[in-house]
Parts: C-alpha cells; structure tokens; sequence
C-alpha cells in the first residue's frame, strides 16, 4: 500500500491540477488508515519515510516529510479528541466501515487540512503570502477528502 | 541523571517528534540554500527512470502538438534559408573566412519531468553530463526560454525553469533596447514579472521581451513573452511590466540546451575585470 499510494501521488495525482491551485495530496491515507494500535514513534517515522519518497520525485526535500510528520504527530491527539463514546475497540480499524460516515469524515477532514496548511505554508515559506496560502489549502483539502472518502467506498469496503 | 532519564521517557513521543521535525525543516532550508544532496533529487538514477519510462506514455500521446510544433519551426527556418529566395544577383561568392565563429550550440532534448504548480518549479531532461551539458546553461524551445540547467548527473539534468522564485532572466524590451530583470511571483503559471525598468521610458500593451543576450547563458534577441499589463510605481523610480510568457509550461516536450562555445572565455575576461 506503501509503494502503491507513493506511485499514484506520482504519477498520476501530481498531474491534477486545475487552475494552479488544486492539487490533491492523497498519500496521506497510508497515515490516515494505521490500526489505532500502532505505537506513536512508529507512526511518526513511517510518516517522515512516507513524506520523503514522495519528496523524493517531486524535488521538495524535506516538505511532504515534515508536513507528514506533522499530522503523524497530531494523529493521536484528533482520535482522541473525536472519540466516540464508549472508545475505539481493539481489532477495529479507522474506517467508514467500522465507525460511520460522520466520524471519519471529521477525522479525515480535520487531518487532511493540517495538513495541506503546513505543507503549503512550508512551501511558501514566509508570511506575505498568506491569502494564496488558504486558498490553495481549502480548495485541495476539499478535494482531497473527497478522494480519501470515495476511496473508502470504493477499496476498503471490508 | 536519574530524573533526566525519566523525563525522556515521558515526554519520548514529545520529543522525537520535534527531533523529526527538526531535521526535515533543516532539510527544507537545506534545499532552498541550493545545497540538495545530490542522491535525492528528480535527477538521481531511480526517479529518473521511473520519468523516463511515464513520460515515454505521455509523449506518444503528445506527439500531435509536438509535430506540429516542429512543423512551425521548420517553416521558419524555410522561410529563412536562401532556396526560398529569388536570386537578384548575377552571382554570389561564398567565402569560408575567419569573420564568424560558432558561439552557440543547441542540443536537443527531450522534457521527463514538469511541473507548474508548485513555487519552485524545476524541469527534468533526458541528457546530461555525457551529452555535453553542465550547470548554468539556458535551455529554450522553440517559443521561447524555459530556464536554466541547475544540476547534471550522467545521463539527465535538472532545469530551474522561469517558473521558479529562484529564477532570474535578463530581459530586454525589443523595440527600445531597455534592460531589466524577469521572474516569477509564484502566482500564475502564464505570467511573469519583468522589473527594475525607468519609469520614463514607454512601454505598451502588446510590446515584445526578448532576452538581452548580457548573461552569457541564451543568446540575443530569444524570445520570452508579451507585454500584458505597465505597473508605474507611484514615488519610485521603476516600473514594473507583467508579461505573458510565450511558451506554455503545462505543454512543454522537446526544448533545446543552449551551449555558449566562447562562455568561459567571457566568463574568465569578466571575472578578471573584477578583480583589478
């Protein structure tokens, strides 16, 4: 899944882009889909690898994996926060499947939109800019989760 | 020692995050400091193959446009050549003398990899090193400029196109000769701005840039886009000059590396001057 989400941001999502300023960033599904048992620092250094193979085909060293790092970081913190309430049972997945549209779209979105803000942010790399900045951010979150939540439907139903 | 320990041990999530972080920050400004390590860029044995085998797709596909673009060329030279001239002449002498020398090569090659939509857009080519290509190098097409070689390996290079805030061209507006410097705001991929021009001199809508032929990297006179829109600066001395760049980035495929023959020998006249 590793290499298959690398290979698809590659070739083929890295040559959506409408109007210059949408461009989805679905590899981070792989952070998105680890089993909640996961032990953090695991997270965090698949998170750094994932972001620097994708780093390493479009030439932004360091972006995809800090921006990535970065959500790996937060991850636990959004489940924790969005809980449901009699907490996530052993042998569950974070899918749709398991735990209802809502709860992942709120997952999926409030991950995805970190994010894209950082990613962004780091790749502008100063302040000025700051309009362009959320705009890239809110249309490709948008389209992103859209991606990431047909995604669910149509590979991991089960 | 002991409750240093302990305090790692609590807080180890805490901290090898920033630690992570840390170091792929130091990456990005590693980068942005033209210091890439020279095994993870889209030049590197790996990535360029994995382009290479993609774009031998999507070059099929685009071979229509490509054809017809070569087609435009070739009229152009036709149109140029002496075979579509009558001859009003009695007789023409042709003498081999030591009046012109080369100065430029061009290479052609072939575009892997592009990109227009993030800030620093960098082009991938099919040759490098083994074909006679180093860093600093212009690289055109047949609409106009496309950038600047930044790295080279064996068989590939890597192109700072115009499209990159690290870009700099020297430009030059053709009808009056006036001079200034061209780059990308990081906005729109279709244009590009063109400053340090004085406020007096007049420029319209609709004006040709072409590049100045001062850096030693393109020749004179290559064209790089049209006039779109005249920014005077109230209270300073410049103006500023959006401009339409003739070459469309999203479409680029076959380009051409310009060699200066006689660069080093400007190069080493230049530095020279410097240093007295």
């Amino acid at each position: 899944m590793f290499v298959f989400l690398i290979l698809l941001q590659v070739w083929v999502l890295n040559n959506i882009q409408f109007s210059g300023y949408v461009n989805p960033y679905l590899y981070i599904l792989f952070i998105l889909l680890l089993p909640f048992e996961t032990p953090n620092w695991l997270v965090l250094f698949l998170s750094f690898f994932l972001g620097l193979s994708v780093d390493m085909f479009t030439d932004t060293i360091g972006m995809h994996a800090s921006a990535s790092v970065f959500i790996g970081f937060l991850r636990p913190f959004v489940l924790q926060s969005i809980a449901p309430r009699d907490g996530y049972e052993i042998g569950k997945l974070p899918r749709i499947y398991y735990y209802g549209f809502s709860w992942f779209f709120k997952y999926s979105f409030l991950l995805i939109l970190l994010h894209h803000l950082f990613l962004f942010s780091i790749e502008v790399f100063n302040f000025s800019s700051y309009y362009l900045v959320l705009v890239r951010t809110i249309l490709s979150t948008i389209f992103t989760t859209l991606l990431v939540i047909v995604s669910q439907y149509i590979i991991f139903r089960k | 020692m002991k409750s240093l320990l302990n305090f790692i041990i609590k807080f180890h999530y805490f901290i090898l995050f920033v630690l992570i972080e840390c170091f792929s920050i130091f990456l990005v400004v590693e980068y942005n400091d033209y210091h890439r390590a020279s095994f993870l860029n889209s030049s590197s044995r790996l990535s360029g193959k994995v382009y290479t085998s993609f774009h031998s797709v999507f070059q099929y596909i685009d071979l229509k446009t490509s054809n017809n673009e070569l087609n435009e060329a070739y009229a152009a030279i036709l149109n140029k050549s002496k075979d579509s001239y009558k001859d009003n002449q009695i007789e023409i002498v042709e003498v081999l003398d030591s009046l012109f020398i080369q100065q430029y090569q061009f290479i052609p090659a072939l575009v892997i990899n592009n990109s227009v939509n993030k800030q620093n857009n960098y082009i991938t080519l099919n040759i490098g090193a083994n074909h006679g290509v180093t860093s600093e190098m212009g690289v055109i097409s047949t609409r106009g400029v496309v950038g600047i070689v930044k790295d080279v390996t064996g068989n590939y290079a890597s192109v700072i196109s115009i499209i990159n805030r690290n870009s700099r061209v020297s430009a030059m507006i053709k009808h009056s000769g006036y001079f200034g410097s061209l780059y990308w705001d990081g906005t729109n991929y279709l244009y590009a701005t063109m400053d340090d021009l004085p406020n007096h001199i007049s420029v319209n809508r609709g004006d040709t840039i072409i590049t100045s032929g001062y850096s030693s990297m393109f020749p004179k006179g290559k064209i790089i886009g049209i006039v779109e829109e005249v920014n005077e600066s109230r209270g300073g001395d410049f103006m500023s000059l959006s401009v339409r760049l003739n070459n469309d980035f999203k479409s680029l495929s076959h380009v051409m590396v310009v060699k200066n023959l006689l660069n080093e020998e400007q190069l080493n006249l230049e530095k020279k001057s410097n240093y007295d």
